[in-house]
């Protein structure tokens, strides 16, 4: 859908994503989110006269982290540059920010999109000032005859990420936001909400016909505030601009405005309007020299990648590729897989064998379904690894079966109780003795003449029913391969 | 100037203050009172000041005076503060806590900041009290304290004539008696020109050795923070005061400081001092050349040796220093939109909000304000950057390189501070561009980042001129030295102003 006939779609991304440290990447004050309006702030935050900067070496950090797991090349040297303009959310009227030296340039990321690999080029990484947050009173901004001001935000250590225009469709782009969130979550350099706003992107969408060298005019495209909303922007937009020079017309260099309830992009300004920013060195703070030893101490100190992650998950335990990305990409989830695991070869080797897979299994299918329901975070449930690896030595020991296991899930999940202690005060054990077994379906057998005798005239589908009736007769609890040996053995008896 | 019996507390030295505080002949209060009494008798004709504090005044200098009570009782006078009880002003850009600091600016009129800048706090810190702010031009950007938004300060010398810019108001009050000490700022000679004028010591320190934190910024990389005294040996008293690192400024050195007072006495014997030939050239008044002249012949006689030295590129000094402080100011000025605190215009609730910011700045700021500001921005503009900015601080480089040159052939350089005396306020050139060659001799030093001192040296026209000595980086120390050895060399030690009974 994103490439029209004979047109290729172009995208480049520049993503800001807020630093996690504590405190504020020029003054002392704090970061955290949602607290009292205004309450984290001082002089040099708030822009007073006479207040100066200074780095948080924690931050330049972050950004040293970001750039490495980005593959990117650090600065030896660097400085700090001065973006002007005038805005009620920029407290000195100027944003410290970096511009012809970032922290970190020349790096990629490897993205895969329907099992095409394909690796976008992360054009440089640097570190900036986040704004103050302008909150519009009333009910929107054009009924809105009050602004308001909070500065917690203001001075918030800000990475921007900006992508070299490698990505050709929607899904690409999409894909490329997914890992670049996955891989700074698991450096823990941002937590990257975007419904938070400590991520957000923007996309650069051009097109140029198929086989083209030269790329056409470009469109900036902001207020993008969620992944979701990203692949609908570039498919909107990039069909509008197919349309247009199909047409006859010319794509013209302008910001665009994402509308997300209405689904479509509006021009906002031309590039010939653009602000002069009159950058300059910032005079307040150093020029900074990067030692190549303390890079290659960060280096070292890097966390598992997601990529290395979902590698190590298939080698090390057999998980199906799929699952052991889906589980790498998300840090909770691959670390309550990791725990999960831990627990399963604590509690001994004959579960541990095929129990990650069951893991893997649970929590890409019941487990995040069953969050996705309650719309809530994993940290959030009730859940503990040691629960979920019970849970599975329950079914791995044939103490109790698959169809049971997910029943008693749903209380394990609700409650936050022990799988077994569900399944005793619920008796719920499996029942797989030969003997016991044998009596039951005897029993049912000699209940049920009708189906028998359907299942004897070749209606193989009467065997379902009998089993259903053992199984309702046992609530379950009854071992399915077990059963279905001893029914085929019972009946094959009376034919 | 000795503490002969019939001279005022008021216009004592801080060495000596000390000394009486110390012997316990004097108390703060009485000195305090003294200041104080001498601002009553005066200010009216001066206008040195745009805030007093009174009562504060008198609370510190009786909290000073119970700790030096304490400290003599228990023979510990080394744990009072090195300021304890004396009197000092501060520029109205240094901000104080709880105490307005408008950089005489309608913009800034009614700020009150909550937060005191590193120099205010090393003071408080070492007993001083503090007792007002001074006046200046708006933001310091002037050399004749004219641009005040609140009134003009007269030299103490002669009150038909301007002390000096933009620390006037810190030059007048320590000329006059209405301050032991005071603090300034030095852009291009803000110090140094008006000390110059007012026949006072000033010093701009090298850049990073005071912490520039909580001074309202003009040009970041020129800004620098310096005392205004009544001689050299204060100078090095309060140098020693508000000298070193602070984390709370990047750009301020971590390099150890070294006790100043201990260079108070060790004369010229063997030193060598350049005369930058470009700088005895035309452009100074005949009057100021003869005194500069013997003045340097008597640092001869003390010893020191004169040596001719060159710095060709200094004829640019002036035109590199307004493009860099302009480009710096014009963003420094960014924050005073408003929004925040400041000045905004009244009754206007239908304005949107760059409206509002253009209407609070354009109403708010002075002529010569709104001048830089638009010439920094121009200069910094895309098209301009590499014409003007670029160009600007690579000959800035090359400047600072010829400065350091010459100083390894001398260890400091002697020059006029300023090309003419304090002139007369309808003497006044109109052509903003010839008020700015005012800062001829003394922009080089700010460029460069070296230290600078200018010392009164002798008279013209009945009118103090100052000497300027530049020395090398975080040398400050040699310029105390010879600082000294000029004021005893000028033969005018003691000279003060007759005021009180000035006309106004
Ligand atoms: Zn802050």
């Amino acid at each position: 859908m994103t490439e029209r006939g004979d047109y290729e779609v172009v995208v480049g991304i520049e993503v800001h994503a807020e630093l996690a440290t504590e405190s504020k990447v020029f003054c002392g004050c704090k970061t955290d989110f949602g607290a009292r309006p205004n309450s984290q702030t001082c002089p040099v935050c708030l822009g007073m006269p006479g207040a100066l900067p200074v780095l948080n070496r924690r931050a330049l950090e972050y950004t040293i982290r970001a750039g490495l797991a980005l593959n990117c090349s650090i600065a030896r040297w660097t400085k700090f540059d001065r973006k002007n303009y005038f805005y009620p959310d920029l407290a000195k009227g100027y944003q410290i920010s970096q511009y012809d030296i970032p922290i970190a340039h020349d790096g990629y990321i490897d993205i895969e999109v329907d099992g095409q690999p394909k690796r976008i080029r992360v054009r440089r990484v640097h570190l900036e000032e986040e704004t103050a947050k302008l909150v519009h009173a009333g009910d929107d901004i054009i009924s809105s005859n009050q602004s308001l001001l909070d500065f917690n935000r203001s001075g918030i250590g800000l990475i921007e990420i900006v992508s070299d225009a490698d990505m050709r469709s929607a899904d690409e782009a999409r894909a490329y936001l997914t890992k670049l969130r996955s891989i700074l979550v698991a450096l823990g350099v941002s937590d990257c909400k975007m419904e938070e706003g400590s991520m957000r992107c923007e996309a650069n969408v051009s097109v140029m016909p198929k086989g083209s060298k030269e790329y056409g005019t470009l469109a900036e495209l902001k207020n993008i505030a969620s992944f979701r909303a990203v692949h609908r922007a570039i498919q909107y937009e990039s069909a509008r601009q197919i349309e247009l020079v199909r047409a006859g017309g010319r794509v013209s260099r302008e910001t665009r405005h994402w509308d997300d309830a209405r689904g479509e992009t509006a021009f906002m300004r031309s590039k010939e309007q653009a602000a002069d920013y009159r950058y300059f060195p910032e005079p307040d703070l150093m020029p900074l020299e990067i030692a190549p030893g303390w890079v290659e101490e960060i280096r070292s100190g890097l966390p598992e990648l997601p990529d290395a992650r979902a590698a190590r998950y298939v080698g090390q335990f057999g998980l199906p590729t799929s699952d052991a990305a889906q589980i790498a990409e998300s840090r909770e989830l691959a670390s309550f897989f990791d725990s999960v695991c831990d627990a399963l070869a604590k509690a001994g080797q004959a579960q541990a064998a095929d129990g990650p897979r069951e893991a893997a299994k649970w929590l890409v299918g019941d487990v995040s379904a069953a969050l996705n329901a309650g719309g809530i975070e994993l940290s959030q449930s009730k859940l503990a690894p040691e629960l979920l690896a019970e849970l599975i030595g329950l079914v791995g020991s044939g103490k109790i079966s698959g169809k049971i296991a997910k029943s008693v899930f749903e209380e394990v999940f609700a409650r936050g109780v022990r799988p077994g202690d569900v399944v005793r005060e619920r008796g719920l054990v499996q029942i797989s003795d030969a003997g016991e077994l044998a009596a039951i379906v005897k029993r049912v057998i000699e209940a049920n003449p009708g189906p028998v005798a359907d299942y004897f005239a070749g209606k193989e589908r009467a065997i379902g029913f009998l089993v259903g009736q053992i199984m309702k007769e046992t609530r379950g609890r009854a071992n399915p391969q077990e059963t279905n040996r001893i029914l085929k053995e019972e009946l094959a008896k009376r034919s | 100037m000795s503490g002969n019996a019939s001279a005022r507390l008021c216009d004592m030295t801080v060495h000596e203050l000390q000394g009486m505080l110390a012997r316990g002949q004097v108390s703060s209060r009485e000195i305090t009172c003294d200041v104080l009494a001498r601002m009553d008798e005066v200010e009216a004709s001066i206008g040195a000041y745009v805030t007093i504090d009174r009562e504060e005044s008198l609370r510190s200098a009786d909290a000073a005076d119970a700790a030096i009570a304490r400290a003599r009782r228990d023979g510990d006078l080394g744990s009072v503060g090195e300021l304890a009880g004396i009197p000092v002003a501060l520029k109205d850009n240094v901000c104080t806590h709880g105490m307005r600091t408008t950089c005489c600016s309608k913009m800034l009129e009614n700020f009150i900041p909550p937060y005191d800048a590193t120099v205010a706090e090393r003071l408080r810190a070492a007993g001083a009290v503090i007792v007002g702010k001074t006046n200046m031009d708006e933001f310091a950007m002037g050399s004749t304290t004219e641009t005040s938004i609140f009134h003009v300060t007269r030299n103490p010398w002669d009150p038909g004539r301007v002390p000096g810019g933009s620390s006037g108001g810190c030059a007048a009050a320590v000329a006059a008696g209405e301050a032991a000490a005071a603090i300034g700022s030095d852009t291009g000679g803000s110090i140094r020109q008006p000390a110059s004028f007012c026949g006072v010591v000033g010093m701009k320190p090298t850049y990073g050795r005071v912490s520039r934190y909580g001074v309202v910024a003009f040009s970041s990389s020129l800004d620098t923070i310096g005392p205004v005294t009544r001689d050299v040996h204060d100078c090095a008293i309060m140098l020693n005061a508000i000298a070193g690192r602070d984390e709370r400024d990047s750009t301020s050195a971590p390099d150890a400081v070294p006790d100043y007072s201990e260079y108070v006495d060790r004369g010229v014997r063997g030193l060598r001092i350049g005369m930058p030939k470009e700088f005895f050239g035309p452009g100074m008044s005949d009057g100021v050349r003869s005194v500069v002249e013997r003045a340097v012949r008597a640092l001869e006689s003390a010893g020191a040796r004169i040596v001719e030295v060159s710095i060709p590129l200094v004829e640019h000094a002036l035109a590199v220093y307004y493009l860099v402080a302009t480009a710096e100011a014009s963003s420094n000025m960014a924050r005073l939109d408003g929004i925040r605190y400041g000045y905004r215009p009244e009754g206007r609730a239908d304005v949107d909000v760059a409206d509002l910011m253009s209407l609070s700045r354009g109403q708010s700021f002075g002529m010569e304000v709104k001048r830089r500001i638009m010439l920094g921005t121009f200069v910094l503009s895309s098209g301009n950057f590499d014409s003007f900015y670029g160009r600007a601080l690579r000959s800035r480089r090359l400047l600072k390189e010829e400065v350091e040159r010459a100083l390894t052939e001398c260890d400091c350089l002697a020059s006029p501070t300023a090309p003419t005396v304090a002139f007369r306020f309808d003497e006044e050139p109109d052509d903003p561009l010839a008020m700015y060659l005012q800062d001829i001799y003394t922009t080089l030093a700010n460029l460069a980042g070296v230290p600078a001192i200018s010392v009164p040296c002798g008279f013209a026209n009945e009118m103090p001129v100052g000497l300027q000595i530049m020395g090398r980086m975080f040398d400050e120390g040699t310029l105390i030295q010879v600082g000294r050895a000029v004021e005893l060399g000028s033969g005018i030690g003691g000279r003060r102003p007759v005021v009180g009974g000035c006309a106004k």
